[in-house]
This record gives C-alpha cells, structure tokens and sequence, in this order.
C-alpha cells in the first residue's frame, strides 16, 4: 500500500529537486531507405521517419500527464547518414540533413540525430562527403545533430579524422558565427561511441539495432543532491549507499516511462540510459552533488574521486531498476549545461585540464566548453586525440564537444541558450603547438588488452 | 486504474465536500484518504479508483480538479499510482 508520506516524496522529488526523463529517444533505421538518387532517398527519409514518430510526440504528453513526470523531450535517432546514404552519388549530403530537419520539425521532436559517420578504421566515399557536408549541414538546419566516431578500443584512433575533425569544427564555428558557433554544440566527436544513446547531440541509430526502437534517459542531480544533504556527517560508505539508493528510484521512473511508451507506440523498449543529465537550471546540478561532499569548489583536488564515486554508484544503483541498461550510462559533466560548472569555471577552479582528468572517471567527456574563437585547428585536434585516447586505453565512451567562438576571448561570455545553457569562454592554458604531431595523420593501432597498469 | 490524488492549500470549509463530489460525478470510487492540517495548511492524500473503460478519462479529471481546485485556491493533482509504486516498492 502507499502511504501519503510515499506520495508526498516522489512529488517532493519532482517539484522541488526538478526529477524528469530527460528523453524519450526513437530509433529509426534508415538502411531500406538506401538509393542512389539523392532526392529519393530525400524523400524516403522523411517518408520512414515522419511515419514512424507520427504519435511520439502526443505518446510522450500523454504518458507525463497521466502520471504527473515531466518528460523534457522527445527525439529521433537515426541510422549514421553515410551508412544510409553511402550509395547516393553525390558530393554533398547537406540534402539529406534538411530532409532530417524537416522530418524532425514535422512530428514535432526538438532534435534529431544521426548526421553521423562511424570512421574509427577508415573512410568510404560516403563517410568523407558526410565530414565534408557537417559544418553546412549544421548552419543550414535547426534541429539536426552530428557526430563522428573516429576512435575505438578494438579499432585505435583514426588520426586523418581526428586531423579533419578540428578543422570541420572550426568551419562550423565560422558558418554559424551569428548564433555564437551554436553549430558546435549540435557536434560530438566520439571514441567508443555507442549505437544505444538517446542524449543529444550524439544520439544515433546503431548499426546493430532494430528497425525501430525506444531509448529512454533518466535525469535527477537534484534528487540526488538532496539526498546526500541528508547524510551530511556520514562517511563515504554511507554517501555510496544513498546515492544508489536515490538513482534506483530515479531510474524506476524511467523504466516505466520507457515501458509505457513502448507499449503505446507498439515500438520495442530498447533501454534505459542511466546518466544524470544537469540543466543551467539551479537545483540541477552535477557540480553541485561534488561539492554536496564536502568540496569547496568542483574543480578542487578531490573532484575527480568524488565523480568518480558517483558515477559508480548511478550505475550500480541504476541497474537493478532497469530490465536494460545502455547508452552512455553515467553523469554527465557539460560546463555550459550545468549551473554549478559555470560557476566552478567563472571562479577559477575548473579547467579544461581538471575536465580532462574528470572524463576518465565518468561519462561522456568535454562536453558544451566554450573556447576563444583564435584556438587553432590543430589544438583542437589535439584536444580531441587527448580525449580519444583515454576512451580508446579506458574501454569507455568519451567524447568532445568543444565551441570555439569567433571574436570571444578568455573574461567574454556567451549565451546558447535554452537547456544548453550560457558558458564562460574556458582558457586553453597550453598555448604551445600541436600542430605538427597533429600533421602526420595514419592510425594510432589499437591498444594491448593486457599488461594494464 | 488507481488515482492517487494529492490537494494541498490553504484550510477552509468544504474542500474535501468539493473534491468528493468530483470524484462521486464522474464514477470515481474513494479507497482512502490521509488528510491532515499543518500550520493551517490543508494536506490530503486520496486514492482512488476509475474505470479503465468508463467515459471519463484521467486527462478530462486532472482538467476538472484543476479548475475546481483553482477557484478555491487549492492545488489539486491526480495521477496514476504506479508512479508511486516503482518509486517505493519493488
């Protein structure tokens, strides 16, 4: 039986410590779509997608106003667009992201994605026009998401990629420079990305998945927090207990949400996403639940223990909640999304190289950072070869969503907006060259399984 | 399926006659009421029961309780109970 007490706190839970599902994420593959004709496969994209989400939408309203849990967005994944277009003869596949873009904006979802290539080992013809085509793609469309893997741990690092990769990013910076290089943050460049993700911007349809499918991710750095502001004297023991016990019932929710929406669209339930998604809104924070610890500022030595203690015990209290568990599965750690990261990087205690650190212990890695727009191609090459390599030796996700913005410089701010929230530009401190490490491309092999120390 | 109905707002004379009357209306059967005063705050905690097959829909309720709530300062909330039960039972 509930008790009033029970129904007291899951309200508590929502209204006040802003608990939602962040996500309801349909997957949708595209590969029967495949013709050479660009315009047909145009055309047979947006037929397939706008058929299959037609109720997705309305499905997701209907599911958060029948138990009273916010459902902050409904998104589409897609099959990587150069394995789905591969046989369009054509030199541009910026066609194809405004067919997503219309397709998306018809059923109503505020993001699609899978504007992707998957390039670890090497390019096809389709995957180097989808590289090419990203920066217009992403200044000539709203809701579209890209990302390329361009690493893994079975693979290595595609190094030619990682090569093109900083310079795409820039392009996409200078297309989009009116909208504070918006384009970047619609960009993540992956090493072990996984097919299951419903998060944006990296979402897309794994090669290996179903026709169709639900992804649902879960949400709630203020549940958490306030949960750990009840243990406030106890030991490490005590905090790992209470945050699983917290990310249990955060993740019920989600699963009967994913449940539900399965059942009501007649689409398989692929599975939960277990990651603590945080809002610029206060009261949502991952940085928050750092310093709820007992650190000063996230950023201070001890952050990375901290993250690495809660992302741990996310997971292990996530997965009891769920029949299937995947995508990117821990807490994220996006500056610009996060209202205490900002205010960690606006008083000097987080850095991008602290950031780094943090990556190696959580998911996903630099996430939403702003940087000065003069930053060269080749440093954010490096950056992403850094955060490729700890994916690739580590076995895990990792990835980089960097911004760097025309005409802003270290002291400027800049607003995206909306969830993606406003960042301070974040100081590359190491200000010597990557550029001719960068310069000899190839293939970083792929790494020794044993011997790990 | 089974409601739970939450109201909080300020006490006054009538409130749990109103909500009643809602549920009686539209064929919504009580279970069980928790209701309590704090601080001169009315809490209640209702559950109920409606017809899966029946004419009213949650959405046409939740849309009723509302407005009824609102013109006596209340705020009244109904959802199904399963989101309770996956929060505290296994």
């Amino acid at each position: 039986m509930i008790t009033a007490e029970d129904v007291l706190e899951t309200n508590r839970m929502i209204t006040e410590n802003k608990l939602d599902v962040r996500t309801i994420t349909m997957g949708i593959s595209l590969r029967d779509c495949a013709h050479p004709n660009i315009e047909k496969f145009c055309d047979n994209v947006y037929d397939k997608i706008t058929k299959s989400a037609e109720f997705l939408v309305k499905t997701g309203e209907d599911i958060e106003a029948q138990y009273g849990i916010p459902i902050i967005h409904k998104r589409i994944s897609v099959t990587p667009i150069a394995i789905a277009a591969d046989a369009c003869k054509t030199d541009s596949f910026v066609p194809v992201a405004e067919a997503l873009d219309r397709a998306g904006k018809e059923v109503g979802v505020n993001f699609i994605g899978g504007f992707s290539a998957l390039v670890e080992k090497g390019f096809t013809h389709g995957d180097r026009v989808l590289i090419e085509s990203i920066p217009q793609a992403l200044a000539t469309t709203d809701i579209v998401c890209s990302s390329v893997n361009l690493g893994s741990t079975k693979a290595g690092i595609n190094m030619d990629c990682v090569k093109r990769m900083g310079e795409i990013v820039k392009r996409t910076a200078e297309l989009t420079r009116d909208q504070q290089a918006l384009g970047c943050a619609k960009l993540v460049i992956f090493c072990n990305a996984p097919g299951d993700n419903p998060f944006m911007a990296g979402a897309f349809h794994g090669v290996s998945e179903g026709d169709r499918v639900i992804n649902v991710g879960v949400s709630g750095p203020g549940v958490v927090k306030h949960a750990l502001e009840g243990v406030k004297n106890g030991d490490f023991t005590e905090v790992a207990e209470t945050i699983k016990k917290t990310a249990f019932k955060i993740t019920r929710v989600g699963q009967l949400v994913a449940r539900e929406a399965s059942r009501r669209l007649g689409v398989p339930f692929g599975i939960i996403d277990l990651s603590l998604a945080p809002t610029p809104a206060v009261g949502d924070s991952v940085a928050r639940i750092l310093e709820e610890m007992g650190l000063e500022a996230c950023g201070a030595p001890g952050t990375t223990a901290a993250l690495a203690l809660l992302n741990d015990a996310v997971k292990k209290g996530g997965l009891m909640a769920s029949s299937h568990v995947g995508g990117l599965s821990g807490a994220f750690i996006p500056v610009s999304e996060d209202e205490g990261m900002i205010n960690a990087v606006e008083q000097g205690s987080l850095s991008i190289e602290k950031l780094e650190a943090m990556t190696c212990v959580c998911s996903v890695g630099l996430d939403m950072i702003a940087v000065e727009g003069d930053t060269s191609a080749a440093t954010i090459s490096g950056i992403i070869a850094d955060e490729a390599a700890i994916g690739m030796i580590n076995n895990k996700t990792t990835a980089v969503r960097v911004i760097p913005v025309p005409g802003k410089k270290v002291g400027d701010r800049v607003e995206f907006g909306g969830l993606l929230g406003y960042c301070p530009i974040v100081p590359v401190r190491n200000q010597y060259s990557s550029e001719a490490f960068i310069a000899r491309g190839g293939r970083i092999p792929a790494p020794i399984r044993s011997l790990t120390n | 399926m089974k409601l739970v109905v939450t109201i909080v707002g300020k006490d006054r004379v009538g409130i749990i006659a109103m909500v009643s009357n809602v549920l009686a209306e539209n064929q919504v059967n009580i279970l069980n009421i928790n209701q309590n005063i704090m601080d001169g705050f009315f809490n209640m905690v209702m559950i109920a029961e409606m017809s899966d097959t029946g004419k009213m829909k949650l959405p046409e309720l939740q849309k009723i309780l509302k407005e009824k709530g609102a013109e006596m300062g209340l705020d009244i909330k109904a959802q199904n109970q399963e989101i309770f039960n996956v929060t505290h039972n296994i």
